[in-house]
């Protein structure tokens, strides 16, 4: 059997829980870029969450989550050595990883944990690693070692200035575009941080690659629930993606798309309470 | 005499609530329905079962009031009575031969089968003793009705079996499609615990292609592998506005509700769209589900819209007749052709009239659009059930797996693929198809498996 037991639990910014889960064969495969999906108990919503970090030896790994609703808010009510209902993973594609030069990733809130593995996949493939991480203000500044670690350069942005510089990931984003010749920009985030640094690299003409989170039910390519449009093209996150040409993506519909069940959330909501 | 009937909810209550429709007959009926049965010597109903099933000796048993007997015969060739009894197009199989045809309905052979399976459920299984264990283990990918007949019939031969399924529960279309107001979940689990009972074991949340390669299996030490992975992909129209809010895939729509329950949502965590005007495109099964499934979720109006005509509906006749009761109103011979919205929600479904034309390479005559005819209806919800294709997740994945110009898995008639040691049936080498089908191949397949190992 797959087992998907909780082994540590932390919170480490206000709302934001890291967790460290038992499930060998999913640590086994997992590369950078990929998700699982799970279920916290038989009631419960299937929901996506990003592969922060793995341990094939120990078959663990790490992910790293905001709580936004229902099941983010019971996952982090889990205990050490409680089991989630279902685990099942690695989902989606990997991060195409190769040498490509002088290469910009930029991490917007959570979604740090996210880049976390594919810094570390970039740097290891012989990259200029310039990271940008970006947060609300300081006590939401997350796994800033670990960046420190595979970044060449490291920029803090916070919205409030309470530490790094005060504004947004895109004002140093452009700094760099106009001082370096760049040769791929990587950004995941919230969707509207992906859309304004997409908007950016376009007018430079430079590549950008993101990792979309459309709402998503099976993750196996069965529902069309995750559909994105890229290039005019319909795709299905789960399995297409979720890392697309920023470019090509329609950020307006994502939006929309990512808006579908605000009232049913918010019957969630209060009926969690 | 005509068939018994068997007794149902009326239609202005079934639609407040997702219980079964049919109440399925009593032990009397059933008895009263077996002895129409002239059971015929050369028994042509039983060339209209892909399973196999002695039908005319499981109805003598009923006749004799030898019920659990009657099911005990069934389940020599068919491991999911209950299910097949229920959603089997009987018309177009065992009821089709049937030689009281001729003369007023044929026997209700579907119906019989499920009043008995249900017993057998009531009472608990009878567990046939496996004769020998033998060391040669088979891997089972995907749960639907093809992997578990699979899983039945080599368990039942002494071979350990292992199913991998993708999703949180094993059943495939039966769990996440077909709804629980014509198949209840529980009489799947049933039928999936008696397989267990058998020895099967079933490994959940597990994607073949993902968290294991086909590779990863035969490292794992099986020596044979099944692919029942069904025709799990939805197809969309392909035309403006389609991925409006609103608009849902059937399939999406159906697994929300069916393997979700977000009909008892707020109980339930998964959310779903109740639509007030709803239209479900499609004139199949699936559709049909879809309907139903948003009446009884609250929809004031549901419209059934299907570019060819009644005649050409590959619907179960069953469910057209529920459907029509329960107020699905059809609008055939009319093909959408976009999509308006306002804020990102579906507002309008632009439609155009079509009329028959010359016969398509199937044979029914294509429709064909009639210029200047297109009118628009107010919809909240939108349901596209026109069709499925071969989910590409594993078999992009098989070097050397061999597919049809469809897409789906290249099989020869006993269901061996172009991989050694690797076997298949179902949706996945039919595409879209019918429980039973998928049955028929597994259990060709699970003969095939043996005479390989053997
Ligand atoms: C590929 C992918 C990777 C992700 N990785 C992470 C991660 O590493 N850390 C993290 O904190 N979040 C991640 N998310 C987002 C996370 O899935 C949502 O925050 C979560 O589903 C919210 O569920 P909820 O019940 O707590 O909140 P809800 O109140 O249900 O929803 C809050 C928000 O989450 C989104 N959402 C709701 N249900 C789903 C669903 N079934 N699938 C996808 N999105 C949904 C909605 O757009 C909504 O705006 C990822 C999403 C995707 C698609
Ligand atoms: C809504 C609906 C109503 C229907 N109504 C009827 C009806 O009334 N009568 C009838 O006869 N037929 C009906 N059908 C058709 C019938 O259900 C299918 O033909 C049948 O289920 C096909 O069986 P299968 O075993 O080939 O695949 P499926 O039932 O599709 O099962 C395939 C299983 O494999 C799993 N899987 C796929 N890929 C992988 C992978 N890579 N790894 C692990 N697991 C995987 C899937 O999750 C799924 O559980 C209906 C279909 C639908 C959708
Ligand atoms: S399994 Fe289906 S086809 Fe076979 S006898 Fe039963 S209802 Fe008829
Ligand atoms: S063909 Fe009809 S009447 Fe004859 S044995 Fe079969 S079910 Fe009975
Ligand atoms: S989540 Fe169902 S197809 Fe992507």
């Amino acid at each position: 059997m797959n087992p998907a037991k909780v082994l540590q639990k932390e919170e480490i910014a206000p709302g934001i829980f890291l967790m460290n889960l038992e499930t060998p064969r999913v640590a086994a495969k997992a590369q950078a870029g990929q998700f699982f999906v799970l279920r916290v108990d038989d009631k419960g919503e299937r929901i996506p969450l990003t592969i922060a970090d793995f341990n094939r030896k120990e078959g663990q790994i790490v992910t790293v989550f905001q709580v936004v609703g229902r099941t983010t808010a019971k996952l982090a009510d889990l205990k050490v050595g409680d089991e989630l209902a279902t685990l099942v993973g690695p989902l989606g594609k990997p991060t195409e990883i190769s040498q490509f030069g002088f290469t910009v990733l930029i991490g917007g809130g959570v979604g740090v944990a996210a880049l976390y593995p594919i810094l570390r996949e970039f740097k290891k493939a012989g990259n200029f690693t310039y990271t940008i991480q970006g947060a609300r203000s300081k006590e939401f500044l997350i796994w800033e070692e670990k960046l420190l670690a595979y970044s060449d350069k490291l920029i803090l942005t916070t919205d409030d200035g309470s530490k790094g510089r005060k504004g947004v990931v895109t004002d140093p984003l452009k700094e760099v575009l106009e001082k370096e010749k760049v040769d791929l920009v990587f950004a995941v985030g919230p969707s509207m941080m992906m859309k304004f640094v997409s908007e950016i690299t376009r007018e430079y003409g430079v590549k950008t690659v993101v990792s979309l989170n459309p709402i998503m039910v099976d993750a196996t390519g069965m529902c069309g629930a995750c559909r994105v449009e890229v290039g005019g093209k319909t795709y299905f996150g789960c399995v297409d993606g979720p890392d697309f040409d920023g470019h090509q993506v329609n950020w307006e519909l994502l939006l929309a798309r990512q808006r579908m069940y605000c009232d049913e959330e918010e019957i969630a909501r209060k009926n969690n309470a | 005499m005509p068939k018994i009937k068997a007794q149902e909810q009326l239609p202005k209550e079934r639609i407040h609530n997702f219980n079964e429709v049919s109440f399925g007959y009593t032990l009397e009926e059933g008895q009263k329905e077996a002895e129409r049965c002239l059971q015929c010597k050369r028994a042509p109903c039983r060339q209209g079962c892909p399973v196999g099933i002695d039908i005319p000796a499981f109805i003598a048993l009923i006749k004799e009031t030898k019920f659990l007997e009657a099911a005990w015969k069934i389940k020599e060739t068919n491991s999911l009575p209950a299910i097949c009894g229920r959603v089997c197009p009987q018309e177009i199989q065992c009821e089709k031969f049937c030689t009281l045809r001729h003369k007023d309905e044929p026997v209700a052979i579907g119906r019989l089968e499920r009043l008995v399976a249900d017993l057998e459920i009531e009472k608990g299984f009878k567990i046939p003793e496996v004769r020998k264990k033998l060391k040669t283990p088979v891997a089972v990918v995907g749960s639907g009705p093809a992997g578990l007949t699979v899983a039945g019939d080599l368990a039942r031969r002494g071979y350990p079996v292992v199913i991998f399924e993708a999703l949180h529960q094993a059943g495939g279309v039966l769990v996440y499609g077909i709804p629980e107001f014509r198949l209840p979940k529980k009489i799947v689990q049933a039928e999936v615990s008696y397989l267990e009972s058998l020895g099967v074991s079933i490994e959940l949340n597990t994607v073949i292609g993902q968290t294991l390669s086909l590779d990863d299996l035969f490292k794992e030490g099986f020596k044979s592998i099944f692919l029942g992975l069904g025709a799990g992909a939805p197809v969309f129209m392909k035309i403006e506005g389609e991925n409006l809010n609103g608009i849902y895939s059937a399939n999406e729509f159906l697994t929300r509700v069916n393997l979700m329950r977000a009909y008892l949502f707020p109980e339930y965590d998964t959310p779903v769209k109740r639509g007030k005007r709803v239209a479900v495109i499609g004139g199949g099964n699936v559709a049909l589900d879809a309907a139903r499934t948003a009446l009884r979720l609250g929809a004031e109006k549901v419209y059934l819209v299907y570019r060819r005509t009644e005649a050409e509906m590959p619907a179960r006749q069953e469910e057209y007749e529920h459907a029509k009761e329960e107020g699905v109103e059809m609008l055939f011979l009319t093909l959408p052709v976009k999509f308006e919205g306002k804020d990102g929600w579906v507002e309008k479904m632009v439609c155009i009239k079509m009329e028959l034309g010359e016969p398509d390479e199937t044979g029914r005559r294509r429709p064909v659009p009639v210029p200047g005819s297109e009118f628009s209806l107010d919809v909240d919800q939108v349901i596209i059930a026109i069709g499925t294709r071969a989910n590409p997740l594993l078999i992009s994945r098989v070097p050397g797996l061999r597919l049809n110009e469809r897409g789906y898995i290249k099989v020869n008639e006993r269901g061996r693929t172009s991989k050694k040691g690797v076997f298949a049936g179902g949706d996945i080498v039919t595409g879209s198809a019918t429980v039973i089908s998928a049955m028929g191949m597994g259990k060709v397949a699970a003969q095939a498996i043996h005479d390989y190992l053997s």
